[in-house]
């Protein structure tokens, strides 16, 4: 066997799933995305224009995809960066696994399940009832943006700590201490050394978060209570519910378009900043 | 870079101390790293820790440096208590055993760094040209702008030195720095260091298990075991008037007949071996009558005859030979003595020899080459 022959055999597998499972499929919703409902629903073969044309109804839900999923991501990364730190620099090896697990512990438990206790938790009956006892009146959290993004953080978290983790505790202690030893203060060290060093940890939990949240419809249908849709909530309520199936299919193909323009931009602006390593992985 | 010449020690260090370990101990849970360790570093010296793996170098230079305080004792940077005095705040510097430089800074970046920490700011012209500066003394001037996986080892190893000296530290730290070259460029180091401490005059404490390379750098060599600082001395000291047989068999090699003292002179002491031999030698230190003690004879001390006329010395027979150039390492077996080697200069060769596997001849030494060594 060549090595020629040899490589392609080890391709196969993956070059088919990679047709069957994404190539079909795309093509096949972007075949649909110009034709036409069938009269009892689904797809019946025309070329019209017309389904994209209708696009601007289902603005508010890329709007809100748009917002909040950036800002989901942002936050996410905010809170997930010192936790993953404190994981990885601070906490002793006896403490590590245990405190690693409880980051992994909501995992074992559907995200609906999750998702029904913040139902309960920011609904009439939890925080806001807490607020009230203290004086503080009419607050109203369930089925809006906020509750939505709480739930898009807490489902997410662990997603971004774990890349941003695994990227520190490789990071060599030795350059921490150089940097001590050159004169640099804590926060100087943290700044010029640990930050920029784990720049491919936070690229590649960013890039995780957000490309999942892009097609988040769960989190939005349960804590934004029909109110907050995302894109992903649109496509069930085409698919599943109005039997709509080339303007869902275009709804989904203006989907993946967005997500690639914006992962591209994103590539590019990752690699000018990790210009200078050499093994900058994104994945 | 084979053209570092040889500069002669200019100043001999003063007397100044400029670092001191006071009755230091450092305790990891159940090891003790440090124990009870005493020291003074003069200003201007180049001073080695010297010891196996293990015995505690890497500890002592980490509280000179800052990122450890003793569990006791004092540690003392210009005659003030240093002890829980972060690293940043410390006049010194070091050079790590692996380098650790910032992969992603480039070289002028890497040694640029400590000059910029400084604070009052250091002018951004000023900052270039100590860092210019720095880079001809390594002669890597032209790789300002290369990223660190660009360079090779031995490069890596001279932007560590540069990214350490350009701060004018106090004290110089080097943990193992030449432990990771090949054998030939770290001969080349090994000059390199000592011409720049010499120009440079800071003081330089190096880290080193190689005996070779503490012997032809250091003013002074650190003896350590487990913890303990055995001996301090210049290099000389130490070759001729080893503490114990730990001491000679690190500082160059030794050939050693372990025996008990019988008889106590004014000046030589008998020794008694287990095959009932009795070998003469001077003590060092104070040896008493009874006590278990080694016979240390360096193999150069030693002469191979082969004139069986004469009766003096003991006969051996040859039992290997390695040509050294200027010398001959010969391995000889005496029945008694057992096997022991033998350094000879080529003119004996060319006089009496050449000796060759197998031949018998006579071995013998003076009694002042012989030394009467506590066992430990
Ligand atoms: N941070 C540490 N935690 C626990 N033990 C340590 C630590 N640092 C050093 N030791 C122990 O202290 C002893 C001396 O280590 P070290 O100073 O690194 O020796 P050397 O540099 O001479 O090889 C060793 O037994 C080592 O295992
Ligand atoms: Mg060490």
């Amino acid at each position: 066997m060549t090595q020629r022959t040899r490589n392609w055999l080890l391709l196969a597998p993956a070059g088919t799933w990679f047709l069957v499972m994404l190539i079909v499929p795309l093509t096949v919703v972007l075949i649909y995305s110009f034709g036409e409902r069938a009269t009892a629903g689904g797809y019946s073969p025309a070329f019209t224009f017309e389904q994209y044309a209708n696009l601007p109804a289902r603005w508010a839900a890329f709007k809100n995809t748009m917002v909040l999923a950036p800002v989901g991501t942002l936050a996410a990364l905010l809170i997930a960066y010192p936790v993953a730190y404190f994981l990885a620099v601070r906490v002793s090896p006896k403490w590590k696994t245990i405190l690693l697990v409880l980051v992994i512990v909501p995992f074992w438990t559907s995200i609906l399940i999750r998702s029904y206790a913040w139902i309960f938790l920011l609904g009439g009956r939890g925080i806001p009832a807490l607020l009230e006892w203290i004086g503080i009146e009419g607050v109203r959290l369930i089925n809006t943006p906020f509750s939505v993004l709480i739930g898009i953080i807490y489902g997410y978290l662990p997603l971004m700590v774990f890349p941003i983790y695994v990227n520190l505790e490789r990071l060599d202690k030795r350059l921490l201490e150089a940097s001590s030893d050159l004169g640099a203060k804590p926060w100087r060290t943290f700044i010029q050394i640990t930050l920029p060093m784990s720049i491919p940890g936070i690229a590649t939990g960013c890039m995780l978060v957000f490309i999942l949240l892009m097609g988040e419809f769960l989190i939005p249908a349960l804590l934004g209570g029909g109110k907050v849709f995302f894109v992903g909530n649109a496509l069930v309520d085409l698919f599943l519910q109005s039997r709509n199936w080339p303007y869902g299919s275009a709804v989904a193909v203006t989907l993946v378009v967005v997500m690639l323009i914006t992962v591209t931009i994103y590539m590019r602006l990752i690699k000018r900043l990790g210009a200078h390593r050499e093994d900058v992985s994104l994945m | 870079m084979t053209d570092a010449g040889y500069i002669p020690e200019s100043d001999q260090p003063s007397d100044t101390i400029i670092a001191e370990l006071r009755s230091v101990s450092k305790h990891f849970g159940d090891v003790v790293a440090a124990d009870n360790l005493n020291l003074s570093i003069r200003k201007g010296e180049f001073l080695s820790f010297l010891g196996p793996s293990g015995c505690g170098k890497t500890t002592a230079l980490r509280m000179l440096a800052g990122f450890e305080a003793p569990t006791s004792g004092d540690v003392l940077l210009d005659s003030e208590v240093v002890n829980n005095l972060e690293a940043h705040r410390r006049p010194v510097n070091m050079v790590f055993q692996h380098y650790a430089l910032f992969p992603h800074l480039t070289v002028e970046q890497n040694i640029g760094y400590g000059l910029r920490q400084q604070r009052p700011r250091l002018a951004k012209p000023v900052i270039a040209e100590k860092v210019r500066k720095t880079l001809e003394l390594v002669r890597l001037d032209g790789f300002e702008k290369r990223r660190i996986w660009e360079m090779s080892g031995g490069q890596q190893q001279r932007v560590a030195l540069a990214r350490a000296i350009v701060n004018e530290p106090k004290l110089l730290l080097l943990d193992e720095p030449l432990a990771a070259l090949d054998r030939k460029l770290r001969k080349e180091m090994q000059i390199e260091l000592q011409n720049l401490q010499r120009s440079l005059g800071i003081t330089f404490v190096l880290v080193t298990h190689d005996q070779e390379e503490a012997l032809s750098m250091s003013d002074r060599i650190c003896i350590m075991r487990d913890g303990r600082i055995v001996q301090i001395g210049s290099p000389r000291d130490l070759y001729d008037q080893p503490k114990n047989r730990y001491v000679a068999g690190f500082v160059g090699t030794s050939n050693f007949f372990d025996g008990k003292v019988s008889g106590t002179g004014r000046d030589h002491v008998s020794v008694t071996l287990a095959g009932g031999l009795i070998l003469e030698g001077v003590a060092v230190g104070d040896i008493a009558n009874g006590q278990d003690v080694c016979v240390s004879v360096r193999p150069e001390q030693i002469r191979l005859n082969r004139s069986p006329d004469k009766k003096e010395g003991f006969p051996v027979t040859v039992s290997n030979r390695i040509f050294l150039g200027e010398h001959t390492e010969y391995l000889v077996k005496h029945e008694s003595l057992g096997e022991f080697l033998v350094l000879t200069p080529r003119q004996t060769e060319l006089n009496d020899g050449p000796f060759n596997t197998g031949d018998t001849l006579l071995a013998s030494w003076d009694p002042g080459a012989a030394l009467i060594l506590d066992r430990a």
